[in-house]
């Protein structure tokens, strides 16, 4: 059996990755909301109101659990990179409360159009923001700038996160859950037009996202030496790119051909293959270069405490989301493909 | 100043203010559920269309509510990290047990109630009841849980530590379950449901005195709110006596504070009211119930009771605002509890004066009554607690984060806060405003919502 922390990593690693997937689409559909045009306007965002809606709180628990695990599993992983992100993290948190705060606002405020806008361009831009900090974190993570010694952490509260890299890796992460959401929105309408609306402009993301991975891998070298080095040096390395290179070429195809019964996985599968890609790279690191997964762990018998506690909170957890998806997504999804 | 108590005052204030805040969508979020799910059930039982309007506007409430409860409690888990690193750096291994737990709990709640809000009529009535029930579950277990963290840090147990601070041994189960966690955990759910009934009873009331006429409001206060009311009112002085006792085993100092005793005693009075001077240890113009204390607290008229002379000045919490917190607290309570009584005797009297315009008045005076000791018992255990995070283990000043710039981020969120709070308050109005009119009929089950 692989270590306890290692198994541990692993159930954060994929509970981030279901925050993407899922939070993050939430996030993306905010940014069409912000960027709705042309003649159907009014139907693209009532169309994200209807997605969003019963589901946003659900996928946002991924967040608040990945932050319960490390800091129950990892403290001191955690209590380094509360410190050393403090400011991007706060203005991650602002841009959580407003997107959810006003995205509920606004479905439930139906006096007039003007109040109604007013708060749908605060849930928007709250929805571009947030992505873009969050990807800038995980840059800043994988940098190699932030310093931990002991308790002392050092580099800057600023210096590790405003940089070229830590930059792209932010605007990484908005395409990333743009394109989603427009993959995802463009499947949950019968509208032919609006759904092409959203394929086009999934094309467009898909389009954004090639040259915005080949520009982070290449900031990569002077911006984060470390991971870069393990992306490819490693023997998982050339699998990994060969698989997320197919599943981005299979997007394009999907989405040229209006194949949107394919186009849904092999988006996701391309956008978790570059989290993966980078994920695989950061081991064994949580804060490169010093805190590892090793040397902030918790003691072993916490581990297996908070991994049999995932195994059981997991059989409640599976099948009650699995209702959930099936009332409010299987019936218009299951209907297209 | 100098610089690592500016950081302490900003990053209490911060996290004071941020719990204050999220407490009260908190216990909307356990309690409106079940309130949701009666009228629900009275629906079922009468097929009275007043009670599945009730439960629809109560459902519209929740959204919104939960919804900032949501965010303000992310903004919270991330806190604990942003402010105090050293006590989830050092004590995260202990506490994460019941956080992760609560994960779960949250997990399912936000589920359900996305099918509870948005399934009314895509799924079955009884699988959307089934929701409502399993909201109103994980809803209080949540609560449960973090209320267990709370009582880990007033009265820790479960490790050992090093001389230099570092655990030597941890046990997560044995953290959660300190001597604090029954009467924090029972006198905590209470209050969740106490403060969001009372202030339903508010709703209503107002509602009542401005339209005697409408069953509606009549059946939302006398059905729903009233009974929940009632009878947590009448427990949760039971289970303040019990957190009383607890707090005077386990945590004296504490309890010295909350009643502003100074000097070691037998036979200790009970202060009521009461201006606390910390520099001469005297309490000015407090009426005085003679052994009062002792016996409350150890059921002995003449059991001992320490003060806070017995212990170091530094070991001190702030005196003078726990006792007033603590006074605000129980004269609330004491409040809403004869309330209770004398609603029980009309009740018994046939409800001569239940619609009675001064009855009606009491409620909607007594309405913000139960958020007020919540809030006022919330800052009774916090402050008690200083200068500790986790009693007797970390002191506050050595889990604060070193980043030097915590006034922003304080007055920022108490901006964004305010502006929530206002936010919300208005949304609310407008939902209860439509049911004032004198055309306000509730709509059968057949229209949509
Ligand atoms: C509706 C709210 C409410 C009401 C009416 C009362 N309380 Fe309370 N009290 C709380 C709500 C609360 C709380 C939920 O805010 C606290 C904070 C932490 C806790 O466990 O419960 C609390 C704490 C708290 C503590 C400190 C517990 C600790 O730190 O471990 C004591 C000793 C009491 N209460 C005692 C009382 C007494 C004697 C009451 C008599 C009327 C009373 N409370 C009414
Ligand atoms: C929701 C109701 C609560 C309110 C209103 C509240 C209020 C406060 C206040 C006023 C402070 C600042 C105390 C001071 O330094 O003078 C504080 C600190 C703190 N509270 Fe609470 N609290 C609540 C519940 C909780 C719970 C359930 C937890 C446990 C998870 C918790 C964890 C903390 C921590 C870690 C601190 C910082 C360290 C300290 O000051 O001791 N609080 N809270
Ligand atoms: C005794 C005090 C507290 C109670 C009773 C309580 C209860 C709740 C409840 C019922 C919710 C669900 C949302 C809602 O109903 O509005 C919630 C949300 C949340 N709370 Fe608290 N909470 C308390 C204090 C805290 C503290 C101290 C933290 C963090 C350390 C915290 C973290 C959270 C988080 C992360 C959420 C969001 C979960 C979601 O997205 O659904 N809470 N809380």
């Amino acid at each position: 059996m692989p270590p306890l922390e290692l198994m541990l990593a692993g159930v954060i690693g994929a509970a981030l990755l279901l925050y993407l997937l899922f939070g993050g689409a939430d996030f993306g559909g905010g940014v069409w909301d912000l960027l709705a045009a042309g003649p159907r306007k009014r139907a693209q965002r009532a169309l994200i109101e209807d997605a969003i809606g019963p589901v946003w709180e659900v996928n946002h628990v991924w967040l608040i659990f990945v932050v319960v695990l490390l800091f129950s599993g990892f403290p001191r992983a955690f209590a380094a990179i509360s410190v050393a992100l403090h400011v991007p993290l706060t203005a991650f948190l602002l841009g959580v409360v407003f997107r959810g705060s006003a995205f509920t606002f606004r479905a439930y405020d139906s006096r007039s159009d003007s109040v109604q806008r007013r708060w749908g361009r605060l849930f928007s831009w709250a929805s571009v923001i947030s992505p873009v900090l969050l990807g800038m974190s995980v840059g800043a993570l994988a940098s190699g700038r932030i310093r931990v010694d002991g308790r002392v952490v050092s580099g800057g509260f600023f210096q590790p996160w405003l940089t070229p890299f830590a930059f792209s890796t932010g605007l990484l992460a908005l395409t990333m859950v743009a394109l989603l959401a427009a993959v995802y929105l463009s499947h949950e309408t019968r509208d032919a037009e609006l759904g092409d609306d959203f394929r086009f402009r999934a094309l467009l993301c898909a389009g954004v996202l090639v040259l915005l991975s080949a520009v982070t891998f290449a900031l990569s070298a002077a911006g984060a030496p470390v991971v870069y080095a393990r992306l490819i040096g490693h023997r998982w390395a050339w699998p990994l790119f060969v698989g997320t290179a197919l599943a981005g070429l299979g997007t394009f195809w999907s989405l040229l051909g209006g194949r949107s019964g394919w186009s849904r996985p092999l988006a996701a599968a391309w956008v978790s293959g570059i989290a993966l890609g980078w994920m695989a790279s950061q081991y064994p690191h949580w804060v490169v270069p010093d805190v590892t997964l090793t040397n902030a762990a918790a003691r072993p018998a916490t581990l297996e405490l908070l991994l049999y506690v995932v195994a059981a909170g997991s059989v409640l957890l599976a099948p009650s989301l699995a209702a959930l998806f099936r009332i409010f997504k299987a019936g218009r999804w299951g209907s297209h493909s | 100043m100098d610089p690592l108590t500016e950081r302490l005052l900003f990053a209490r204030a911060q996290m004071g203010m941020s719990l204050a805040f999220h407490i009260v969508f908190a216990a909307a979020g356990v309690a409106l559920p079940l309130l949701m799910v009666l009228s629900d059930l009275r629906y079922r039982r009468s097929g009275d269309a007043d009670f599945l309007e009730l439960s629809r506007k109560m459902a519209k409430g929740t959204a919104i509510l939960f919804a900032v409860g949501a965010v303000s409690g992310t903004v919270l888990s991330f806190e604990l990290g942003l402010l105090w690193p050293g006590f989830l750096g050092s004590f995260g291994e202990l506490v994460g047990l019941a956080f992760s737990l609560e994960g779960f709990a949250f997990f399912i709640e936000a589920i359900f109630l996305g099918i509870y809000l948005y399934g009314r009529g895509r799924v079955s009535p009884t699988f959307h009841l089934f929701s409502g029930v399993m909201v109103a579950l994980s809803g209080a277990a949540s609560a449960l849980f973090v209320t267990l963290v709370n009582a880990f840090m007033n009265s820790p147990a479960g490790f050992t530590l090093a001389a230099d601070g570092t655990l030597t041994s941890a046990d997560p189960v044995a953290a959660m379950l300190g001597p604090a966690a029954l009467h924090e955990v029972l006198h905590t759910l209470l209050s969740c449901y106490q403060a969001t009934a009372f202030a339903m009873l508010g709703i209503h009331a107002a509602a009542l005195l401005k339209r005697r006429d409408s069953s509606f409001h009549r059946k939302a206060l006398f059905q729903v709110a009233l009974p929940v009311a009632c009878l947590t009112a009448l427990l949760q002085p039971l289970a303040g006596d019990l957190a009383a006792k607890r707090v005077a085993e386990h945590q004296p100092i504490k309890l010295a504070a909350m009643e502003a005793h100074f000097e070691t005693a037998r036979g200790v009075p009970l202060r009521l009211g009461g201006i606390a001077d910390e520099e001469r240890g005297e309490v000015r113009y407090a009426l005085e119930v003679p052994r009062g204390l002792s016996f409350l607290a150890f059921g002995d008229f003449n059991a001992q009771v320490q003060g806070l002379r017995d212990f170091p000045r530094d070991r001190w919490p702030p005196v003078a605002p726990t006792h007033v917190a603590f006074e605000l607290m129980v004269g609330a309570g004491t409040v809403m509890a004869m309330l209770s009584l004398v609603t029980l005797w009309l009740r018994l009297r046939k409800r001569l004066h239940l619609l009675s315009r001064r009855y009606l008045w009491a409620l909607l005076l007594s309405s913000p009554l139960g958020v007020v000791a919540m809030e006022a018992g919330w800052l009774v255990t916090e402050w008690g607690r200083q200068p500790w995070v986790v009693t007797g283990a970390l002191r506050t000043r050595d889990a604060v984060t070193p980043f030097p710039h915590l006034a922003a981020p304080f007055w920022i969120f108490t901006g964004v806060y305010l502006l929530l709070a206002v936010a919300v308050v208005a949304l609310l109005w407008r939902q209860v405003r439509p049911t004032l009119s004198p055309q306000f009929r509730a709509a059968g089950p057949e229209a949509a919502h």
